[in-house]
């Protein structure tokens, strides 16, 4: 089964450089990664679109970063136990709301706002998207940390209890050092759909070709590029930027998901180190 | 709940009524069966799709195929015998018609008007302002005699065949500003344009309504009878293209988009009927 959506994987990478390649054979790669998107004058530069949806990405990993592990302490230990069933039952909801329902929302709602008083502007930027895609992606990564949280083995709740722990010292010596292998799965996943997410750009975001010079600016990312030039003449050379863009978007999810994977096994020397003495405890 | 129940069922029966009001147009597909292979233009595929649906229910042994590829796919590949009726949002170049010996079929036409939001004073402009506008030379309403706020710009990407005959004829090919928003259909245009108080855009004449304020352009309104009588010239004709004489299924289905049942959808999406 891994094998097969391994291969698969491959398989599609395969299918957008062949695509892909009337464009990378003639001489025009490095062109692709300029900031000149025009096809009318037969430049297609994908580069303001590869930096859209790197901060995107990055800016709503980091608005939603410190909410979810927040959140996640707060299910997990911090709040009163009938709240705690409370938050949890709405953060499961909140993961199921379809993507277009935010984005409208947004829309009708934060746009203005950002328009009035924060962005001027328009109020469709960089920014509005990823406070969007802040709250999409929370509920992935609280789930995510909150069953992180709850596979620490009971031992050691009980041990660290029995010594007298406050909650917050049971929270920064033992969960959080514990849990941090599926917290880094949690962010992976988050990063992913942030990433990945074509609606919430297309919508918020504002969807300029210029590079944007800062993130209270309109900006376009790699999907929603994609789903607008999607339309566009099959046998045009703008269409083909199409899987060069799928590429280079497929190729940036598999470096950053790497890249924290990498990070997952510099932590994980301390995680097994903690769990060493405890199994000689249970033996 | 009876009372929605009689409501949704009211609903239906109007629905079905509306459906069948000429229904004697589809009568000529009778006894008719084959395969019709249809493509090209995109602006043309919500009339198709629907013409093809109201055949095809009424006489199930017609098989009608639409693509889209754009209007130079649909005139190529019309004129190479590969589909029956090929779509196009221009007229054919003397060339192709010459070379291939093609027959064009306007059968609607397509206006495109400069909308500005509702609150906005600003509703008349002559060309060289919407083209100083478009290409990011004016940046404020101030100069244009409104409120002293940055205009904000919505265009639609390259590929919009709405964009394409707003920038060759409202905006006499002069590029637009890169900082543009874009949006991706004339819905979301209308949406964004409602929206935001300091911004213009443009969209298909049908698509004007109360939520977007139409500018006049050189003096002249963006209506549906300008675009008719020829004085908004901001407009292309929506056409079907046969290499020579319709024959067959082909010249059925055209003849059923001229028909009164074909042009009162053709209004229904959103274009001008030239019957």
């Amino acid at each position: 089964m891994a094998m097969g959506s391994g291969l698969l994987l491959i398989a599609i990478l395969l299918m957008m450089t062949i695509l892909g390649w009337p464009l990378l054979e003639s001489g025009r790669f490095l062109a692709l990664f300029s900031t000149d998107w025009n096809p009318q004058g037969q430049s297609y530069g994908i580069l303001p679109m590869v930096m859209g949806s790197l901060r995107i990405t990055l800016l709503a990993l980091l608005f939603s970063l410190p909410m979810s592990i927040s959140a996640a302490c707060l299910v997990e230990l911090l709040a009163p136990r009938p709240l705690r069933r409370l938050l949890l039952i709405t953060i499961r909801f909140m993961a199921g709301i379809p993507t277009v329902v935010y984005g409208f929302v947004a829309v009708f709602l934060l746009v203005p706002l950002m328009r009035e008083y924060i962005v001027k502007g328009s109020g469709f930027s960089i920014l509005t998207a990823s406070l969007v895609l802040a709250v999409l992606i929370a509920p992935t990564m609280i789930i995510f940390f909150v069953n992180g949280m709850q596979s620490v083995p009971r031992s050691y709740c009980a041990a660290v209890d029995s010594l007298g722990a406050r909650p917050m010292q049971k929270l920064v010596y033992l969960l959080l050092p514990q849990a941090y292998p599926t917290f880094l799965v949690g962010i992976v996943l988050g990063l992913g759909r942030a990433m990945g997410d074509t609606l919430i750009s297309l919508m918020l975001a504002g969807n300029s070709v210029a590079m944007p010079d800062s993130i209270a600016e309109s900006g376009r990312t790699l999907t929603g590029h994609i789903a607008l030039v999607i339309a566009a003449d099959f046998s045009s050379m703008e269409f083909t930027t199409i899987f060069v863009c799928g590429l280079t978007l497929s190729l940036f999810t598999i470096f950053l998901v790497l890249s924290i994977r990498l990070l997952g096994h510099f932590g994980a020397d301390r995680v097994i180190k903690v769990e060493a003495p405890g199994k000689l405890a249970h033996e | 709940m009876t009372k929605l129940l009689r409501l949704m069922l009211a609903a239906l029966f109007l629905g079905a009524c509306a459906t069948f009001t000429y229904a004697g147009d589809l009568d000529s597909f009778k006894g008719k069966s084959g395969i019709l292979k249809i493509a090209g233009g995109t602006a043309h595929i919500p009339v198709m799709k629907e013409a093809a649906k109201m055949i095809n229910e009424a006489h199930p042994d017609i098989r009608i195929t639409i693509a889209g590829g754009g209007s130079g796919v649909g005139i190529k590949q019309a004129g190479e015998g590969l589909i029956d009726i090929g779509n196009a949002g221009r007229k054919a170049t003397d060339k192709e018609i010459g070379t291939y010996g093609l027959v064009m079929h306007r059968w609607a036409i397509d206006g495109v008007g400069v909308v500005v939001n509702p609150k906005n004073p600003v509703t008349e402009l002559t060309t060289e302002q919407l083209q100083g506008i478009f290409s990011g030379k004016i940046v404020n309403w101030k100069e244009l005699g409104g409120e002293d706020r940055a205009i904000n710009l919505y265009d639609r990407d390259a590929a919009s065949g709405t964009r394409s005959v707003f920038w060759k004829k409202g905006l006499k090919k002069v590029e637009v500003s890169p900082k543009a928003n874009v949006v991706p259909s004339n819905g979301a245009m209308k949406t964004a344009i409602s929206g935001d108080p300091y911004s213009i855009g443009f969209v298909s004449v049908g698509h004007i309504d109360d939520s977007a304020t139409p500018v006049t352009l050189d003096g002249v309104a963006p209506t549906l009878d300008n675009v008719r009588n020829g004085s908004f010239t901001v407009s292309r004709g929506i056409y079907s293209i046969t290499k020579g004489d319709a024959e067959g299924l082909a010249k059925l289905f055209i003849e059923f988009l001229f028909s009164p049942t074909g042009q009162e959808l053709v209004q229904a999406k959103g274009f001008v009927a030239v019957k």
